[in-house]
């Protein structure tokens, strides 16, 4: 196990390096620079004397291979630059807002666990019944609703209806008040984890009715097993495997910014951080949170990896060693 | 003994050797009851489409009726009129051509280039495969949005760059799917006696390997078709796809957002398109996959 770690570990390097320089050139492509970034139009009317000593100040008079290199060897140190929008240094903007986006891919993955497994499980050892029917449509519309539009329900329904505005008011931290916290987060978390819950039911549906059919099943059934001893012991547990790789890469997603959600509902998270950051071309800002938010990615892919053995005792990592 | 067995069964026709053909796709996918709801839903997505693509709107999609704002559906405006006067079922018919060019387009884009890149990968194999699937692993490592609003930041919002951003996102996915099906299929025996044979690796490639992706490639085709419409509805939702004046379905309902208690039918309408153009290719696509992989039948 331990060198198994270490391998994928060290796989993990050259996606994170492949990933930077692809954020550099990115960044790079886009017309302008930091000076116009910073200064907008009054760039134009600096002389060419202070437009090259912003350049330097900037290191953009620098060859861009120096550039990528002082860049990444900065990140390394916990350096990601200086937001020109916040006028603070990018990690500090973005440890203000992950917290806040941990807590609604959180709850969100924890409705849609609530919602899509036992769904699903229904689903499957009621096959072709009438709850068979039902689940498999919420699946199917879970899917076909994009946030966006769940989450404009959602706010025209509690508006309409109960002359709520959960998109209004300024956000309170769980520290602060964590009752109203919860109840400014519910609704955005309710709006994620419902189509993930969809694609959660779907999966534990079809792993389950795999599952079922087994060989193994059917001989803890001929022993005289009671049904629900068979689904809990033997099918569910075999069943959470694909059911675990899709929570994780969900994880993954979600803590890599619920750009759509925090717009909707005006949350101040990592996703509003970087549509922001798009607008307001706050270059090194947006470089910092891609880069935050695939390493999120990458390590929530390793971390699923390695959950893997623990929940199913027939893996084991010695064959990769 | 012979002879009495014989005997016995004079008249029993001789036993029909003919092999029949299996139906084709589309036989199977007509008793497919997903799969057809699918089709319907994706045939009436087209023909709106290219009603609101030839300009056959109820009026004109941009024009301004300013005596007329807000006003609720009646039978002069089916879905009613926006916050300008514009007709909504108008908007919505040119909506559906905007948001099935980029979707066609960037499927098609990416589609060609996926599938390129995984039958190179699975079947030349060695560094080559381990590059390029780095490479992809590279683009997988971004969530599916935030690597289109990137490349949207890059190249500026806009219909066109939409096209493109999407088909950056999806072609890694395609690439996975066209290259594990070369992988397994050229482990196979048939493919050692071709090679054995002194067939040329082209016509392996052609003959042989390709007719075996198709299946996966296709069903691949309609579920990435509603994932782009979903991605461009969600960059128009942000501003950064289709741009107003056009419409897209996206725009639509960024436009009714602070109006929907005033004006719900701006909400609903284009929301209700888009639930069931993607629930269209969904449904087309499970069942295509229902027919062309009777192992999953069901499962869903």
């Amino acid at each position: 196990m331990p060198r198994y770690l270490m391998q994928r570990l060290l796989a993990f390097v050259p996606t994170l390096l492949g990933i930077s320089i692809l954020v550099f050139i990115s960044l790079r492509l886009i017309p302008g620079n930091a000076i116009t970034a910073t200064l907008g139009t009054e760039a134009g009317m600096l002389t060419p004397a202070q437009r090259a000593a912003l350049e330097r100040y900037y290191g953009l008079d620098r060859p861009h291979l120096e550039q990528y290199f002082n860049w990444i060897g900065e990140a390394l140190r916990g350096n990601l630059g200086i937001s020109v929008r916040h006028g603070k240094p990018v990690l500090e903007v973005i440890w203000d807002r992950f917290p806040l986006t941990f807590q609604l891919a959180l709850m969100s993955v924890l409705i849609a666990l609530l919602i899509g497994i036992p769904l699903g499980l229904l689903s499957a050892v009621y096959h072709n019944s009438i709850i068979d029917l039902c689940g498999r449509l919420f699946a199917l519309i879970g899917l076909a609703l994009p946030n966006f539009l769940v989450g404009t329900l959602i706010i025209y329904f509690l508006s309409v209806w109960f002359g709520v505005l959960p998109n209004a008011g300024d956000f309170t931290r769980f520290t602060d008040d964590p009752i109203k916290n919860l109840g400014q987060m519910i609704f955005p978390a309710f709006t994620l984890g419902f189509s993930f819950a969809s694609s959660l039911m779907r999966m534990t549906r079809s792993a389950m009715l795999e599952v079922l059919g087994e060989d193994y099943v059917r001989t803890a059934r001929s022993k005289g097993l009671r049904e629900r001893m068979v689904i809990r012991r033997h099918a569910l547990r075999n069943s959470l495997i694909p059911v675990v790789t899709l929570i994780g890469v969900e994880i993954g997603y979600l803590l890599g910014g619920t750009f759509i959600v925090e717009f909707l509902f005006s949350l101040p998270g990592i996703g509003r951080l970087t549509v922001n950051g798009i607008q307001q071309r706050d270059y090194a800002l947006v470089q910092g949170v891609t880069m935050f938010i695939a390493f999120n990615f990458v390590l929530v892919n390793l971390m699923v990896d390695l959950i893997y053995a623990a929940v199913d005792p027939r893996i084991s990592y010695k064959h990769h060693a | 003994m012979l002879k009495r067995f014989q005997g016995t069964h004079p008249k029993v026709p001789p036993k029909e050797t003919e092999i029949k053909s299996r139906p084709g796709v589309f036989s199977r996918l007509r008793r497919n009851l997903s799969g057809m709801v699918g089709l319907g839903l994706v045939i009436i997505f087209i023909s709106i489409a290219l009603l609101g693509a030839l300009g056959a709107t109820p009026y004109p999609p941009n024009e301004q009726y300013r005596a007329d704002r807000l006003k609720a559906p009646s039978h002069v405006y089916w879905m009613g009129t926006d916050l300008y006067g514009r007709d909504v079922s108008s908007r919505i018919m040119t909506g559906a051509a905007n948001s099935l060019r980029v979707a066609l387009l960037s499927v098609a884009l990416s589609g060609t280039l996926g599938t390129l890149l995984g039958i190179l990968s699975g079947f030349v194999g060695g560094l080559l495969d381990t590059v390029i699937m780095r490479i992809m692993d590279i683009f997988f490592a971004f969530p599916a949005l935030l690597l289109a609003l990137v490349v949207v930041t890059v190249l500026g919002p806009g219909l066109n760059n939409a096209v493109i951003a999407i088909s950056i996102v999806y072609t890694p996915i395609f690439a996975r799917v066209a290259r594990g099906p070369v992988l397994s299929v050229k482990a196979m025996e048939y493919i050692t006696a071709a090679r054995c044979l002194g067939l040329r690796e082209s016509y392996i490639l052609f003959r042989h390997i390709l007719p075996n992706m198709l299946a996966p490639l296709i069903v691949q085709f309609s579920l990435a078709l509603s994932w782009a419409l979903l991605t461009e509805a969600s960059l128009s939702f942000l501003g950064l796809g289709t741009r107003p004046p056009d419409s897209s379905w996206g725009v639509m309902l960024t436009e009714s957002r602070g109006l929907a208690e005033r004006a719900p039918w701006l909400m609903f309408y284009p929301g209700l398109a888009i639930v069931l153009g993607v629930l269209g290719f969904n449904l087309l696509g499970d069942g295509l996959r229902d027919v062309l992989d009777p192992r999953m039948r069901g499962r869903r």
